[in-house]
């Protein structure tokens, strides 16, 4: 048994999912349940005059209709923003809106009704008379002297400004560089799509005035706090917050929505359980979106291709309101890694966060990193082109050496570990680089449009030191809890502050705390997603879950250990020094005396009957850590790829793809290629085929997956994975994080590859996504303006 | 209005309003939360279930509709207490992460091997074109498909 | 996700379907893969459905003396297994949404709704098909130039039901190919185009060419088909006679977000030639 750790072991969650036996939020039923649907703005931005719900709530079934006065009548407040750089002005953001609408999707009231579709029905006979207003939904033009301004608390619908660098010093190297690559870059907006739609279901009991809400949600004790000390009023004893299997999230189910204020205001309302589910047109309109940004940067570097200084500005769309974590994303997470895998010495950014009438916008897989990579490793690629050096060469030229950490970027972060020569070593040898370039070759020469992709990119991941995070402007601290319980007869228990919803987490914690007690895994069953079960703990983003919550098993798992080998000391009569804890079978013995033993689940026998402890020792086999990590962690990867693109059609084929990451220790690799794998696909998504897009009137253009491309089985090669490992310092474990790392790079380096393919033409750079029609209307340009 | 129709080898009549989508029926009615929902306009196969032998996407077919039809749903697919293998392949290949779209997936998946033992991988990903995962990039429900073919034909 | 309300009724007979379409103002449901995702929105509410899907007359494909007659009820998985179709129709057929959707769309639903990015319409002007109405007065036919008149608007009157569509056997010198630019969010025609030539001693002596996915409906590209009759079935020819779509797209080609009218435009040809290359390579 044990020596879990780096084994593949198949899912030990997968027969519930593969049975249908899932406990997603949607599918609880409660005795009494009723069902509540939101009236939505079909307008960008409105003054609202007036709402008439009397004939609504005549409808035979309608249990009650509510407006956001209503709530706010009621006690619940504004929902918070939990990042504040110093001059942020905060728009008030409530769950229904009161006086104006500022995004399409907004919502104005909710109807309960004792089934859904009555619900649905009685939408339609809900009166609201909007004012329209003209709306603004471009990140950059927001600022405009004359645009349309969303709040009285934001002029120019400014948010924030988040600087970091020295602009003077970075200017004044740029204009010593030989060459500088100027560019300037969309990254657009993005709907993060997890397949569960968001759904939310409460429960009031009125004697003891306590509130259940089972949500899904990445974080529950978050939303718990966050209810409790902000939005709802609820004492935090009061309320349990549970958020079962979670069908993904990709961070947009981190945050603090308002549907999680509405359905509980109605469930204590008309004293019965409320569900909302989602629609998928309503996610679209609703769960907060990803990226939008509008970016310029300019890299200098010398004629030999060595990085000298890099300075950019971002405007940042927020969307109509700010979401739980929005600021931080396109500040704290982003301009820090714009070192990249490099020794750019002088580094300069700024971002502006504006406020435009557009659904609210917030972490997404990656969140600020793939942005950062993007635009880093574009720019990178460009002026590979331009300086005639192969891309991996000229990164290689560039590469903070393996005897240089920990390195200190001029951006804030300090590295922990790191060998990027060996992580591409390893993606050139995989990809057979050479070869592919001679193919291209020959290709090009048969006139064909044969393009070679390649990207380093590292992130942040683990997040991370509470005191740094909190100090980046963030209201949370980042550490995370992990609890042991010991059962009578050694089966464990685990409760982890994490959140699985697809990540493994059953799995991998188990496989961790089986490794550090000597248990069969079959004997450890993992607990996580209840306020009530649980200590409190911070949730799953930022590929944190085994770099922090693993951190915290290990460190109750040290105390267990501790605890049971002073017991076997006392009850086998020998020193606690010379006893020896066997993790490979869960035995606990006499050093030279193996026979003088004692098993695991004795001493937890022992301890449950308390009669023969050592002096002093209180009973019970249970502990609880938190482990606050002394620095971020920081997976990289080297990606190649190549494409094919159709003259004629524009059509980007995908035929190749490697991926080496660097993510640390591996605890389990088949979880962790399905994550590398599952990232790619999201990033290559971004790259070709997906965006949020709205008009210049705000109406939201991709509101269904008729109209917003997702990633399909047929859209991919088969992907190639590879690994090199340098251990993280800053965790017990050694682990990085794996889950964000293929998104981040998938995006760029598929980029990459598509603008080598055109590089012959003289194209420089295409914004994403890379459609068919772009690329044709580029290709036609560069030979001569087609028609 | 009544319908009769047989969900998993067992018979139920129930009274349903006409708007009924299937999939609601057989949550909500019947209270088999397997097959979920994930979209609403025909596209992500969340919802696949088998008709009459075919899968199709139940959030795109009225219950009264299907009066006197046999539906197999996910929980259905296997006899109690055994995996099909196409639910053995998705647990062996690591074909699901967050488990929301698998049991469609796997419904979809295994009438394409039943009409098409000898898909090529090609074949295989232009087959699950109905069914959308956000997780896995596909790549391990490809192999779960692969492998299931081989087991299922060799009839074991 | 909701429908509204609305009532049913299960038609037995056509004439029933009719009369309580009639009576009711509603409209036919056979497979509901246009109707019902436009009532998940709420974009559709019809008041009452009629539905036709047990009239088991209009399902299934066959004929005689070189004609094919393909039921309005028969779902585009049968038309894709079809092994006496011609090829750009079971082709098409094999390209409409995915294989849960194939099982349970009709042709008839499909073609009734006139989508303009449908595949089947584009495909079944190419190949001149009849298609079949009874309404209360009687039973009538319309070829396909005659049969789509707008976007989503057909030579069907408000009470009619189209009960099949007839078209030409393929003959063994006759080749037919669909080629079909994707949206890569709805998998519907960007831009779709059919054709259909007959090679007799290495000369086309008759062509049907289509276009869909760019104009409010399907287009018959007559310029194409001009270009094509009685020249030698060679590249040169083909190169030429695609180029000529351009002629029979009017300024009514539409754009959206993955392809504007501009690109569409400038597709059509090169859709038309590939259609065109493996339909002579079939018929050759």
């Amino acid at each position: 048994m044990a020596n879990y750790m780096g084994k593949g072991i198949k899912r030990v969650e997968d027969p519930r999912f593969i049975q249908g036996q899932g406990k997603y939020v949607a599918n609880l039923q409660i005795y009494g349940m009723t069902h509540a649907a939101i009236k939505r703005s079909p307008y960008p931005h409105a003054k609202i005059n007036s709402i008439d719900t009397a004939e609504a709530e005549a409808l035979e079934g309608v249990l009650a209709v509510f407006t956001g006065q209503d709530m706010i009548d009621g006690g619940v407040g504004p929902i918070p923003c939990g990042f504040t750089p110093p001059d942020i002005k905060l728009p008030p953001h409530y769950s229904l809106a009161v006086d104006k609408v500022r995004h399409v999707g907004d919502g104005v009231a909710v109807v309960v009704a004792e089934t859904a579709y009555i619900a649905y029905d009685a939408l339609d006979l809900i009166e609201v008379d909007y004012e329209p207003l003209e709306a603004i939904v471009d990140a950059k033009e927001a600022m405009a002297d004359g645009a349309p301004q969303l709040h009285e608390e934001t002029p120019n619908n400014l948010s924030f400004t988040w600087p970091i660098g020295n602009e003077e010093e970075v200017n004044n190297a740029l204009a010593q560089c030989d060459h500088v690559v100027e560019v300037d870059l969309i990254n657009q907006r993005l709907i993060p799509n997890a397949m569960e739609p968001r759904a939310a279901v409460a429960q009031w009991d009125g004697a003891m005035e306590n509130l259940t809400l089972w949500t899904t949600s990445q974080n529950p004790h978050t939303i718990r706090l966050l209810m409790s000390a902000f939005t709802f009023g609820i004492p935090e004893h009061k309320l349990r917050v549970i958020s079962p299997d979670v069908g993904g999230g990709f961070g947009s189910k981190i945050f603090h929505y308002a549907e999680e204020l509405i359905v509980p205001f109605c469930a204590r309302a008309i004293g019965r359980p409320v569900k909302w589910v989602a629609t998928r047109s309503e996610a679209h309109l609703t769960d907060a979106h990803g990226r939008d940004h509008i970016s310029r940067a300019k890299m200098g570097m010398t004629k030999d291709g060595e990085f000298q200084a890099l300075h950019i500005e971002t405007y940042a769309n927020m969307g109509a309101y700010l979401s739980l974590f929005a600021p931080m994303i396109p500040t704290a997470l982003y301009h820090t890694l714009m070192a990249g895998l490099y020794k750019t010495p002088l580094i300069y950014g700024i971002t502006y966060g504006t406020m435009t009438n557009t659904t609210p916008v917030d972490a997404y897989r990656g969140a600020g990193r793939p942005e950062a990579s993007y635009l880093l490793e574009r720019v990178i690629d460009i002026a590979s082109h331009d300086l005639g050096i192969d891309p991996i060469e000229l990164r290689r030229k560039n590469f903070i050496q393996p005897d240089e950490f920990p390195y200190q970027t001029p951006v804030a972060l300090i590295y922990d570990s790191g060998d990027y020569d060996g992580v591409f070593d390893e993606a050139v040898k995989i990809a057979d680089y050479d070869k592919m370039r001679t193919e291209q070759s020959s290709a090009r020469e048969e006139g064909r449009l044969v393009g070679v992709g390649v990207s380093g990119c590292i992130e942040a991941s683990g997040a991370g030191p509470s005191a740094a995070v909190v100090g980046l402007g963030a209201a949370i601290g980042l550490y995370e809890s992990g609890a042991i319980r010991v059962h009578p007869t050694g089966k464990i228990t685990v409760l982890t502050g994490a959140h699985s919803h697809g990540q493994g987490h059953e799995t991998s914690l188990a496989q961790i705390v089986g490794d550090e007690l000597g248990v069969p895994i079959e004997d450890i069953e993992i607990v996580h997603g209840d306020t009530e079960k649980l200590p409190y703990g911070v949730g799953t983003y930022a590929s944190r879950s085994m770099a922090v919550g693993g951190g915290a098993l290990v460190m109750s798992a040290e105390k267990i250990r501790d605890k049971v080998t002073k017991i076997a000391a006392h009850q086998l009569e020998a020193a606690v020094e010379d006893m020896v804890y066997d993790r490979e079978n869960g035995t606990i013995y006499v050093k030279g005396a193996p026979d003088k033993s004692k098993a695991f689940a004795e001493i937890a026998f022992a301890v449950t009957l308390a009669n023969n402890l050592p002096e002093g020792m209180e009973p019970g086999l249970e502990e609880t850590s938190y482990f606050d990590p002394p620095n971020f962690t920081f997976p990289n990867s080297a990606h190649i790829c190549q494409v094919e693109i159709d003259k004629e059609s524009g059509e980007v084929a995908l035929q190749d793809y490697i991926a080496v990451d660097d993510v640390g220790n591996i605890i389990n690799p088949l979880l962790v290629e399905g994550q590398i794998v599952g990232g790619v696909a999201q990033g290559v998504g971004q790259a070709l085929w997906e965006h949020g897009a709205y008009d210049e009137n705000g109406q939201l253009l991709s509101g269904s997956f008729m109209d917003y491309a997702m990633p399909r089985a047929d859209g991919f090669p088969g992907i190639q994975v590879g690994r090199t490992i340098t251990p993280s310092p800053s965790n017990p474990l050694g682990v990085k994080g794996a889950g964000e790392m293929g998104t981040i790079a998938g995006t760029v380096t598929v980029a990459n590859a598509v603008m080598d393919a055109l590089a012959p033409l003289g194209i420089r750079h295409i914004d994403l996504p890379l459609t068919a029609q772009k690329i044709k209307a580029a290709i036609d340009a560069a030979n001569g303006g087609g028609d | 209005m009544n319908i009769s129709v047989a969900v998993n080898g067992k018979s139920y009549t129930r009274d349903v309003e006409p708007r009924m989508l299937l999939v609601h029926f057989i949550r909500d009615v019947l209270g088999l939360t397997g097959t979920n929902i994930g979209c609403d306009t025909s596209q992500c196969g969340a919802c696949t279930v088998h008709l009459d032998g075919m899968s199709i996407k139940s959030c795109t077919t009225l219950a009264v509709m299907v009066d006197g039809a046999d539906i197999t749903t996910i929980e259905g697919l296997a006899p109690k207490g055994n995996l099909h293998p196409m639910q053995k392949a998705f647990w062996e290949e690591h074909g699901l992460q967050c488990g929301y779209c698998t049991p469609g997936m796997i419904m979809a998946s295994t009438k394409l091997v039943e009409n098409n033992p000898n898909m090529s991988e090609s074949e295989i990903r232009h087959g699950l074109e109905g069914n959308i995962c956000r997780c896995t990039g596909y790549q391990n429900i490809v192999k779960a498909v692969q492998s299931a073919s081989k087991e299922m034909a060799g009839g074991d | 996700m909701y429908p509204p309300k609305f009532d049913y009724h299960k038609a037995n007979t056509v004439q029933e379907a009719i009369s309580l379409v009639k009576e009711s103002d509603g409209k036919f449901i056979a497979g509901g893969h246009s109707l019902i995702p436009a009532m998940n929105l709420r974009l559709a509410d019809p008041g009452t459905l009629v539905d036709i899907s047990r009239l088991n007359d209009m399902k299934g494909i066959g004929g005689g003396n070189g004609v094919i007659s393909i039921g309005a009820l028969t779902t585009h998985a049968m038309v894709a297994a079809s092994e006496v179709l011609p090829d750009a129709l079971t082709e098409a057929a094999g390209m409409i949404g995915d294989p849960q959707v194939r099982n349970r769309g009709t042709v008839g639903g499909n073609v009734a709704h006139a989508d303009p990015a449908s595949d089947l319409p584009t495909v079944l002007m190419a190949l001149r098909a009849s298609f079949h109405m009874t309404s209360e007065s009687g039973e009538r036919s319309a070829s396909s130039d005659e049969f789509f008149i707008d976007l989503f608007e057909t030579a069907l009157g408000e009470n009619d039901v189209l009960t099949s569509i007839s078209l030409a056997e393929e003959g063994a010198n006759t080749g037919s190919s669909y080629q079909k630019l994707f949206n890569p969010a709805s998998r519907y025609a960007m831009v779709g185009a059919a054709a259909q030539v007959t090679i007799e001693n290495g000369t086309i002596t008759a062509a049907g060419v289509a276009v869909g996915g760019l104009t409010p409906k399907a287009t018959r590209a007559s310029s194409v088909e001009a270009a094509l009759v009685g020249q030698p079935a060679n590249d040169a020819t083909i190169a030429s006679a695609a180029a000529a779509v351009a002629n029979d797209l009017d300024d009514e080609v539409m754009g959206d977000i993955h392809a504007s009218a501009d690109y569409r435009r400038m597709m059509a040809p090169v859709f038309v030639r590939r259609a065109l290359e493996t339909a002579v390579s079939r018929a050759s």
